[in-house]
């Protein structure tokens, strides 16, 4: 499995094609507490840049980008009872939607933990 | 208490304070501090406040079928009790009446009970909007000196007067835009906001059917004229501008802008939000707006009622008055005022969009404003906007010195006065500058919009607030301020001396609570 | 015609005086007012008052000459009162409007700042629970503009949630929420099938549910429907539900629901109404309140302002403005609905209005009209040609006359008789429905109005009668 990140703060970890998607706990820190996940339709198909879910937290709601093209397989039901699991697991638990990769070499353009850091650094 | 009681309302105040703190109360009463339970666990439901004959008739035969099985789950108070409960109630909400209301874009006036008293007239309290138009020609009189008034003040030629509010009024002009355009055969897909524009434009545009791009902000605060020209093209219906701007800024710019959009076909649609500022000194239609709405509610004073009903008149230019929607009031060549309806619309306003509302807007509105505007005359309006800027001015350069006005360097603002967070010290925020006015005895300011401006505090006075209360106003936001910059962790938890302290809106908004459950 | 009302210098709404003026520029270091709109060009700057219009006038002129316009209405106390179709006239106990002239309700802004706005937010929360159980749905809003406009909400709201776009409308909606609603859809591309009304003695059910396909997002049906006449409600849910449909049920008269089944009960997903009848009045169509109640599970599609219960900082139980990413303000473009306010005064008078019925009162109220428009009835259909054309009605029916009702109507105000309302003025292009009268009697419709109507009505018609076939 590995891990990606983009400059939207969200990371999809990739095993076979299948790809999990969520916010950085950066992110997550950033938005403050969440109260509500919308999610996508399980089966739609999405297209890299498009934002399928979006996540509110008391007075914001944020558009969450997949970073790569897909199917949606499968989405993080847990999060309809327990939208604060984004906050409290950012980056595993609180994981939002997977994909079935249509185009794998979209993944390319996406950073790694070590550049993820760096450009957070920066902010 | 009594027997109804299971969502377990207790009085507030925990008898067992710790020693040495205020003393507690056996009610959670304090004083004058009064605790309310819901008309739920007060009443009940066979209980009623208002007395009926009982039926001398059987139910219709045809209608048994359609009966309720059980009365409405719906508790009942006798009078006293209800007058008392409301009472209790009022008694935990600030109000105009109570001191100032410094809500930027909001514009919080005094609102003169004589408008009330009007209002009351049993001539238009006791009306009904179907009745023959001969026997309502008085109300059709408000209608139609108000629309005078309206279309004088702005310098426009019509005025939409049905919508119910300022949203509504957005959305009545940005439908008379889409329908100039479509009578000509020009299917326009995009309206261009500013990125300073309050929300409502973006999502009315969006419910009127475009697609909505943003322009960018100069630092100045204003609209940037170059990106704005170089968007123009075939595709744009219109912009959506707001002026004086939601920075409190005038734009300079108007005409300029107008001229362009006009010159690439499009259209101009002016929030009219802000125009307490420039009433009986500024004309829109001088600068070339196609349409701009009226919130009746600030401008002209009408209550906000803890948040409505609004009114929100459209002033429109002559290229886009054929659209207007029905009904309307028409002032005849001998006099009489004639309903403009649907029967005779095909003759009359054959291009108009038909009805965006039952009946004829927001009458008890229009008696109110048409009586404040009667109560000022043209020279007092302009007075109004004078002093309104006047008082924002004041209040603008006497905070400068401890809140940083990010563009208080420009010069003069105009009805309003923006700071931002910068210079607070880390850990304190906007928030707790304005939970730190509550405890003063004031309302907060509008906090964090515009979105242009880090952690903004947009205050509008009004100039219905005299200088000795400005004064206190400042000293108590100077106090504040100056409470930030030494670091006092107390006001990070402020308000401390309000009916409540801050409150839980993470839990309200993940799992809702919108109704009480009980009783089931 | 605005004629001059004169005054003086003295403007009573304005505090500041001459030299508060002169000390506040000197602060703001300005030469005077008019550099400090230094910001508009000169030729937008206005020098003068605008010409040709008075100055300002003192509260006695204002009053007198409102007054006088006033006058100039046949006010609804002044005559024999029969009119309804979407807007009603009930006995709104005194305390009602006492109650909402408190200044802490009446000059309050939107609660945004929770702390010191509990008044107002406890009060949207007992209105929420109110609607709701008079609904019968799970949920209700904060309320909205008026019943026309929440229609059109309830109808959009359904297309986001079905991801259809074609809606079955009932020719027994009113015929302006039709228009409305007709407006909107024009530049939403919405498909709306509106069924065409007839006379008939029982609603649309069967066309309407007809109308019903595998592409429909939404019906709406009136309860009880413009000419008075009650759809059966169970039947049309099961016809929505059977093809993915949502049911909406449009209430303009709530005091109908003390007596018949709540349409939540009766299978409803969206429910909306004017909510007028209760503690507002008639006002010549406005001020009024758009309620709004759903299924719980459609809350993040809600149009319009929630408030919710949650706790404070000592967990004190408090209420709160919530879900609040669903609005303008926040989602900007992608919001649910561009409305920013709800009606909150009129939602306040609803509310105690209905705090004082009670559940009990509510059904007594209602009973109490449905008789008084069972005696006008009894008494206006012994009026020679005139017969009723409703198998049920509440407190409002239609009754078929002679000849076109615009004209009677008009001859009957012209005898000091508001006389109901006409399906001509209702339904100008139709004109199989002109000899429809349409007639509401409530509690305060006493004997003598109804013997006063039908012995006028008699004498108007006693031509036409005795000229007609029979």
């Amino acid at each position: 499995m590995t891990i990606y990140y983009t400059q939207d703060h969200e990371w999809i970890a990739v095993d076979g094609g299948v790809g999990t998607v969520g916010i950085t706990d950066y992110a997550q820190g950033q938005l403050g507490d969440i109260t509500y996940v919308e999610l996508p339709d399980v089966g739609a198909s999405v297209a890299k840049g498009e934002a399928p879910c979006v996540v509110d937290s008391v007075k914001a709601a944020s558009e969450v980008y997949t970073p790569v093209s897909g199917l949606v397989a499968e989405v993080n039901m847990a999060l309809e009872e327990a939208p604060e699991l984004v906050n409290e697991q950012a980056e595993s638990g609180g994981w939002l939607f997977r994909l079935t990769l249509t185009n794998d070499s979209e993944l390319a353009g996406l950073m790694d933990r070590a550049a993820y850091d760096a450009f957070v650094g920066g902010l | 208490m009594n027997a109804h009681n299971p969502s377990g309302w207790r009085p507030a105040m925990p008898l067992d304070a710790p020693p040495g703190q205020h003393a507690a109360t056996s009610s959670g009463d304090r004083g004058l501090m009064l605790e309310e339970p819901l008309i739920f666990e007060l009443g009940q439901p066979g209980t009623c406040g208002v007395d009926l004959d009982e039926p001398e008739m059987a139910v219709l035969p045809g209608l048994a079928r359609y009966l309720r099985s059980a009365e409405a789950d719906l508790p009942g108070l006798s009078e006293p009790e209800a007058v008392r409960h409301y009472t209790r109630l009022s008694r935990q909400n600030y109000g105009i009446d109570l001191g100032p209301f410094p809500l930027g874009s909001c514009t919080m006036k005094h609102n003169p009970r004589l408008n009330e008293k009007v209002a009351r007239l049993a001539g238009f309290a006791d009306v009904h909007p179907l009745q023959p138009v001969e026997t309502v020609q008085g109300a059709l009189g408000v209608i139609v000196q108000l629309a005078d008034w309206l279309t004088a003040l702005t310098g426009m030629d019509a005025v939409a007067m049905t919508p119910k509010a300022g949203a509504h009024g957005e959305l009545c002009g940005l439908l008379c835009i889409r329908a100039a355009l479509e009578a000509r055969g020009d299917a326009r897909e995009v309206i261009l906001v500013p990125e300073s524009a309050h929300g409502t434009n973006p999502a009315t545009a969006a419910f009127a059917g475009y697609r909505v791009e943003s322009i960018p902000a100069t630092i100045a605060g204003r609209v940037d004229l170059g990106a704005l020209e170089a968007r123009l093209g075939p595709d744009v219906a219109g912009v959506m501008i707001t002026n004086p701007n939601t920075c409190g800024l005038f734009e300079p710019n108007m005409k300029r802008i107008a001229d362009a959009v006009h010159a690439a076909g499009g259209f101009v649609y002016c929030d009219g939000a802000n125009f307490n500022a420039i009433v009986g000194k500024v004309r829109p239609g001088d600068l070339g707006i196609d349409a701009m709405h009226i919130n009746l509610h600030k401008t002209f004073s009408t209550p906000h009622g803890g948040g409505g009903p609004g009114a929100g008149p459209v002033v429109l230019s002559a290229a886009l008055a054929p659209f207007a929607p029905l009904p309307y009031a028409l002032r005849q060549s001998d006099g009489a005022l004639r309903l403009i309806e649907e029967d005779t619309a095909p003759a009359d306003h054959p291009q108009g969009l038909g009805r965006m509302t039952a009946f004829h807007g927001q009458m008890g509105m229009f008696t109110r404003a048409l009586s404040y505007i009667l109560s000022h005359g043209a020279d007092g309006l302009r007075r109004v906007a004078e002093d309104a800027v006047l008082n924002a001015n004041y209040v603008l350069r006497s905070l400068e010195d401890v809140l940083t006005a990010p563009f208080g360097a420009s010069g003069p603002c105009m009805h309003e006065a923006l700071f931002s967070d910068e210079g607070l010290p880390e850990g304190f925020t906007t928030l707790d500058l304005a939970k730190g006015l509550i405890d003063e005895g004031f309302h907060p300011m509008t906090v964090y919009f515009p979105l242009v401006v880090h952690g903004a505090m947009l205050i509008e006075p009004t100039e219905t607030e005299s200088k000795s209360g400005l004064d206190r106003f400042i000293a108590s936001l100077r106090h504040v301020a100056e409470r930030a910059k030494a670091g006092d962790p107390a006001l990070k938890s402020a308000p401390h001396f309000a009916p409540r302290r801050r409150l839980d809106e993470t839990q309200a908004a993940r799992r809702p609570v919108l109704v009480w459950e009980g009783w089931t | 015609m605005t004629p001059s009302l004169g005054g003086s210098e003295a403007m009573r709404y304005l505090p500041l005086t001459a030299s508060d003026r002169a000390e506040m520029l000197g602060v703001i270091g300005a030469a005077d007012i008019d550099a400090l709109f230094a910001d508009v060009p000169a030729e937008a700057r206005l020098d003068s008052p605008i010409a040709g219009l008075p100055r300002h006038a003192s509260e006695m002129a204002v009053g007198r000459h409102m007054a006088e316009l006033a006058a100039k209405n046949l006010s609804a106390g002044n005559a024999p009162f029969f009119l309804g179709a979407g807007a009603y006239r009930h006995h709104i106990p005194a305390s009602v409007d006492h109650l909402i002239q408190r200044g802490e309700f009446l000059t309050a802004y939107t609660p945004y700042q929770p702390e010191i706005a509990q008044g107002t937010l406890q009060v949207l929360f007992e209105f929420q629970t109110q609607v709701a159980r008079l609904f019968g749905t799970q949920i209700a809003n904060a309320s909205m503009y008026d019943g026309s406009t929440a229609c059109w909400e309830a109808i959009t709201m359904a297309g986001r949630i079905t991801r259809r776009g074609r809606t079955v409308i009932s020719g027994g909606l009113h015929p302006h929420y039709i228009a409305v609603a007709t407006t909107m859809a024009r530049f939403t591309g919405d498909v709306l099938l509106v069924q065409t009304p007839e006379l008939t003695a029982a609603p649309d059910d069967a066309a309407t549910i007809a109308a019903i396909d595998d592409e429909t997002s939404a019906v709406v049906v009136q309860y009880p429907d413009v000419l008075g006449r009650i759809p059966d409600l169970a039947a049309i849910t099961e016809a929505a539900h059977s093809k993915g449909a949502l049911l909406i049920v449009v209430v303009t008269e709530p005091v109908a629901l003390g007596l018949i089944e709540a349409p939540g009960t009766l299978g409803a997903d969206i429910v909306v109404g004017e909510g007028q009848a209760l503690g507002v009045g008639l006002q010549f169509g406005g001020p009024y309140l758009g309620l709004f109640g759903c299924r719980e599970k459609f809350v993040r599609q809600m149009p319009g302002r929630l408030c919710g219960e949650t706790v404070d900082a000592d967990g004190k139980r408090a209420f709160v403005l919530t879900l609040s990413t669903r609005e303008q303000h926040i989602r900007r473009e992608k919001a649910t609905s561009n409305i920013c306010t709800n009606s909150g005064l009129c939602a306040l008078a609803f509310s105690i209005h209905l705090t004082l019925l009670g559940g009990a009162g509510l059904g007594r109220l209602a009973r109490n009209n449905h008789t008084r428009a069972q005696a006008a009835a009894a008494a206006l259909t012994r009026v020679p040609g005139v017969s009723l054309l409703n198998d049920s009605y509440v407190n409002e029916f239609t009754l078929l006359l002679p000849r076109d009702a615009r004209e009677v109507v008009n001859d009957l105000a012209g005898h000091g008789i508001l006389g109901g309302v006409s399906l001509g003025r209702l339904y100008p292009g139709e004109t199989d429905l002109h000899c429809g009268l349409l007639v509401t009697a409530t509690e305060m419709t006493t004997d003598e109005d109804i013997q006063q109507f039908a012995t006028v009505l008699e004498a108007l018609l006693v031509d036409t009668h005795e000229g007609a076939p029979t």
